[in-house]
């Protein structure tokens, strides 16, 4: 008995050790933001949270000039908004109707069509950056949503998933809705959507955290300030302090990964089983 | 395909058209350029360019600093991957043993996924940093002249513990929902046979997870190479003197910073055929476990 104790002690152990590795980190980015620059740079990061929480992400998220030249936190968070649940959706609905095609119907490029989608798998859009930029700023889309949001949505990601949440849908479903006289569209719309509802959610929840990680292409998407997302304005940010100057702000600098953090974290841990059951589900 | 479809049409052609036509433009297009490029050198004003055959592959890949980004990313993309999943794998076991907080610990442990590696790459880039960074100090006070911005060991250090910092979460679900897979019979069979918890996982346990821990090696191998660009551009920017470069970093800098597209685009051809070998390897294992 008194060995399994011991286990159960060093298991637990194991566990915290673990938790604060992976939350420390965050935690301490937290507690730094809420004090003042002089006080930061005079005795390094903070482990207990400071009285400044409300001057300092006022000022980063409502004041002109308070973490980059013109353009507002605020403004920062509307556009990775717009760029996550723009890219969720997108990539949910385009991926679900290829998929439907692939799946529930027979016609003569299937396959290949196929194949062509596959392919997206095997070329992450990090390879392929410089061509794709050019061929956006070539149609004229620079610092445009559908520029930023609509070239990542070509891998083929989610349609898999749907491909293969459809296969497992029983044949019997279509046979009735045939004999109802379902058409294909009364089919996806009525019955097959309805059906995917908690795949669809787990989905969204998955895509919209991708969507606003990301980094690489708004990076070169995006020239004009007020088009940044939060993700690019914490690369700004470290520019500003890289160059130095007279007091680094440490506390915005903070406070700003903070505020790109919190919104995917939130999603994550609101809708965490779901979240979890489409990550798993979607990889297999 | 389905054993029961609907009757041939233009129908398909609509559904799949949306994605199909942006693939054609977003991807195919910008691939087929990577590779046309990869053959052509251009003038220094991008006015005129010659097709030079491999010459590109030849001068970028046999360079000096190609190879060194090709080393670092060997020994990155290993170091990420090993710490990352041994990592997880221990928290998952462990989590999967308690029953007490056990839901707790699974959310504090998994909720790190939704960080952006950027977003992790200055956090860290500020725990490092010289005048604040408590962990710089840390590091020099127990006698380690530590000092990422000079020393390349000490800068791949700081970029290998960021990168695993921010993959432990995903790995630690899959292996936990792997080991939630596990039917009660199997580890009840297990405990009548062996009584030492160490032999059974290594006996049992572990090789159960095989499936999970190669697919989960694919997935990190591709994160290592591609998604710690923003971990690599937050921090050390390659330096010193390029001793972090990974490949991906190495296409991005070039390529853009320094204008030398046809360069930049053989590293990305190169970069390609990387990846799909690594599909090619996710794929047939993937055949041989999923049975419809």
């Amino acid at each position: 008995m008194r060995n399994w104790n011991w286990r159960l002690i060093s298991t637990h152990a194991i566990l915290i050790v673990g938790v604060l590795f992976m939350s420390l980190p965050v935690w301490v980015a937290f507690a730094t933001s809420t004090h003042s620059a002089e006080h930061i740079l005079r005795n390094g990061l903070q482990i207990w949270p400071g009285g400044d929480f409300l001057s300092t992400y006022n000022e980063v998220l409502f004041v002109e000039g308070g973490v980059m030249k013109a353009v507002l936190g605020t403004t920062m968070l509307k556009n990775s908004l717009i760029l996550g649940i723009g890219f969720a959706i997108g990539k949910v609905v385009i991926s679900m109707l290829a998929a439907y095609a692939i799946v529930y119907f027979r016609f003569r490029l299937a396959l290949p069509l196929f194949w062509i989608i596959f392919m997206t798998l095997l070329l992450p859009l990090e390879v392929r950056i410089i061509p794709s930029y050019e061929v956006v700023s070539g149609l004229g889309l620079l610092d445009t949503h559908v520029g930023l949001i609509v070239p990542l949505i070509a891998s083929a990601t989610g349609t898999f998933f749907f491909r293969q949440f459809f296969l497992s849908v029983p044949d019997e479903l279509l046979e009735a809705a045939r004999l109802d006289g379902a058409t294909p569209w009364g089919f996806f719309i009525d019955i097959l959507v309805p059906l995917s509802k908690t795949m669809i959610a787990a989905i969204l929840i998955i895509m919209f955290v991708v969507g606003w990680n990301q980094y690489l292409w708004p990076l070169i998407m995006t020239t004009k300030e007020e088009n940044y997302t939060l993700v690019i304005g914490i690369k700004q940010i470290y520019q500003i302090l890289a160059e130095g100057g007279e007091l680094p702000q440490y506390q915005k600098a903070f406070a700003l990964t903070i505020l790109a953090t919190l919104p995917p974290v939130l999603v994550v841990l609101v809708f965490q089983n779901w979240f979890v059951k489409g990550l798993v589900e979607s990889e297999k | 395909m389905k054993r029961v479809q609907f009757e041939h049409s233009a129908i398909p052609y609509l559904f799949v058209a949306p994605q199909i036509v942006i693939i054609v433009i977003f991807f195919l297009w910008p691939a087929a350029q990577a590779i046309y490029q990869s053959f052509l050198l251009e003038d220094a004003w991008g006015l005129s360019s010659q097709f030079v055959w491999f010459r590109n592959y030849a001068d970028t890949i046999l360079s000096e600093s190609w190879l060194q980004a090709a080393g670092f990313t060997l020994v990155f993309s290993t170091l990420v991957t090993f710490l990352s999943l041994s990592l997880a794998l221990l928290l998952a076991v462990k989590a999967n043993e308690v029953i007490r907080g056990a839901s707790t610990y699974k959310t504090t442990l998994m909720w790190a996924y939704a960080i952006a590696p950027p977003v992790a790459g200055l956090m860290g880039n500020l725990m490092f940093n010289p005048l604040i960074g408590d962990l710089y100090k840390f590091f020099n006070a127990i006698g380690w002249d530590f000092n990422h911005k000079l020393d390349s060991f000490d800068a791949g250090f700081v970029v290998v513990l960021i990168s695993v910092w921010k993959q432990v979460s995903v790995n630690f679900i899959f292996f936990l929902s792997g080991l939630q897979g596990i039917p009660k019979s199997v580890n009840e069979a297990s405990m009548m046979d062996c009584r030492s918890p160490t032999r059974r996982f290594w006996t049992i346990t572990f090789p159960l997870l095989a499936p999970t821990t190669f697919f989960l090696m694919v997935i990190n191998i591709t994160y290592a190479f591609f998604e710690t660009f923003g971990i690599i551009d937050t921090t050390t920017r390659g330096a010193p003197g390029g001793a972090t470069n990974t490949l991906v970093f190495k296409v991005f800098q070039d390529g853009f910073r320094g204008a030398d597209l046809g360069g930049s685009s053989a590293q990305s051809v190169v970069l390609m055929l990387i990846v799909l070998a690594l599909t090619v390897v996710q794929f047939r294992f993937i055949e041989r476990k999923v049975h419809y």
